[in-house]
């Protein structure tokens, strides 16, 4: 399953990045495409990027928030919450384990061998706080001159967007090399940070600085497709907890907001069947090893 | 599976949550759509914008 689940990661990544003209074209694609939402972090200033980022787009609505509605435009970005709220309805944070580009760049990085460490749980708490401050309430309530907000998440955190669109940007466009500043300093040091983070602990953006990853966390009770943990079989023997790349102990915790649906713990570490993929409760995939709970240690 | 294992998780009641909070979203995103909001997510996401990616 982990390597269907790679392919899945592949396959999405490439289908929200399969515009490959740039080379030639030196810019990003502006085709029709681009109205479609990336349900993950993917950068649409990334040149290859064929789909919208919701983040950076509900960022820029609400920031032209004022100047939309005084020319009677009423964008307040509902369309692209729509869009992430019925994928969040559907999938929850499963995306982030097997849609996210940068979920993936991060858990190719850990496979680097090293001492590896856990993440505090409460560093897990700051991705609401970017998604509230960053992503909502600063581009919202701190205006320019022009009574224009901005994406200040993108503008001053994402290291996605550094990776996938900064730093392509700036080879393909040479002359771009002069306007290099603090700005641009800020967002590499951040990026160079996570993804030296990431070879020593697993996934250090998603857990505690993707706003995305927190709105899809919103989900996690009442998504449609998510795991089941059957305490009737469940023996408490901890080994779920071990192979969790999010840090869940999901005996103690079936429904944390952090589980990206990886399936590792029912595949990899649970011996007695105690924990299922269903759909809105309806029971989707069980391994069967022919153990039953009467075989119990 | 045994038929017990099998007919102990088809008792398992279906879930209503994802029912509302999946046509709730997408009666947002329709009136997003009514808006004309993706034409103007459309003409953010075609530009290239710099300050957004660290660049000027």
């Amino acid at each position: 399953m982990e390597f269907v689940r790679k392919w899945v990661q592949v396959t999405i990544g490439f289908l929200t990045n399969s515009s490959w003209a740039f080379p030639f074209t030196k810019t990003i694609y502006q085709g029709p495409l681009k109205v479609i939402c990336a349900p993950g972090l993917n950068c649409y200033s990334c040149p290859a990027s064929t789909t919208y980022c919701p983040l950076g787009s509900i960022q820029q609505l609400l920031g032209g928030l004022r100047f939309a509605l005084e020319n009677g435009q009423h964008y307040f970005g509902l369309s692209v919450l729509g869009s992430i709220g019925v994928l969040g309805g559907l999938f929850g944070r499963l995306i982030c384990g097997w849609a996210c580009p940068f979920g993936f760049i991060q858990e190719l990085l850990h496979k680097i061998p090293s001492r590896k460490f856990g993440i505090p749980r409460m560093l897990s708490y700051g991705k609401y706080m970017f998604l509230l401050l960053f992503v909502v309430v600063l581009p919202l309530v701190l205006i320019d001159e022009f009574g224009t907000g901005h994406p200040w998440f993108c503008k001053f955190v994402c290291p996605a967007g550094t990776l996938e669109a900064g730093l392509p940007m700036l080879f393909l466009q040479p002359n771009l090399r002069n306007t290099i500043g603090l700005l641009f300093l800020n967002k590499f040091v951040i990026l160079i940070l996570f993804l030296t983070w990431a070879v020593f602990s697993s996934r250090p953006f998603c857990r505690t600085a993707c706003p995305l990853g927190a709105f899809y966390a919103l989900f996690s009770k009442v998504r449609l497709i998510k795991l089941h943990l059957d305490e009737a079989k469940c023996t408490n023997c901890k080994a779920c907890h071990h192979v969790c790349p999010m840090g869940v102990k999901f005996n103690e915790s079936p429904d944390d907001p952090e589980c990206i649906t990886c399936l590792a713990c029912m595949n990899k570490a649970c011996k007695f069947d105690a924990i299922s993929l269903e759909i809105g409760g309806i029971p989707l995939a069980v391994p069967d090893r022919g153990l039953s709970p009467a075989s119990k240690p | 599976m045994n038929p017990t294992t099998r007919d102990s998780r088809n008792k398992r009641p279906i879930r209503k949550a994802p029912f509302v909070v999946i046509p709730a979203f997408l009666l947002l995103w329709l009136i997003g759509v009514a808006t004309g909001e993706p034409a103007r997510v459309l003409e953010q996401a075609v530009q290239v914008c710099l300050s957004c990616i660290g660049i000027g």
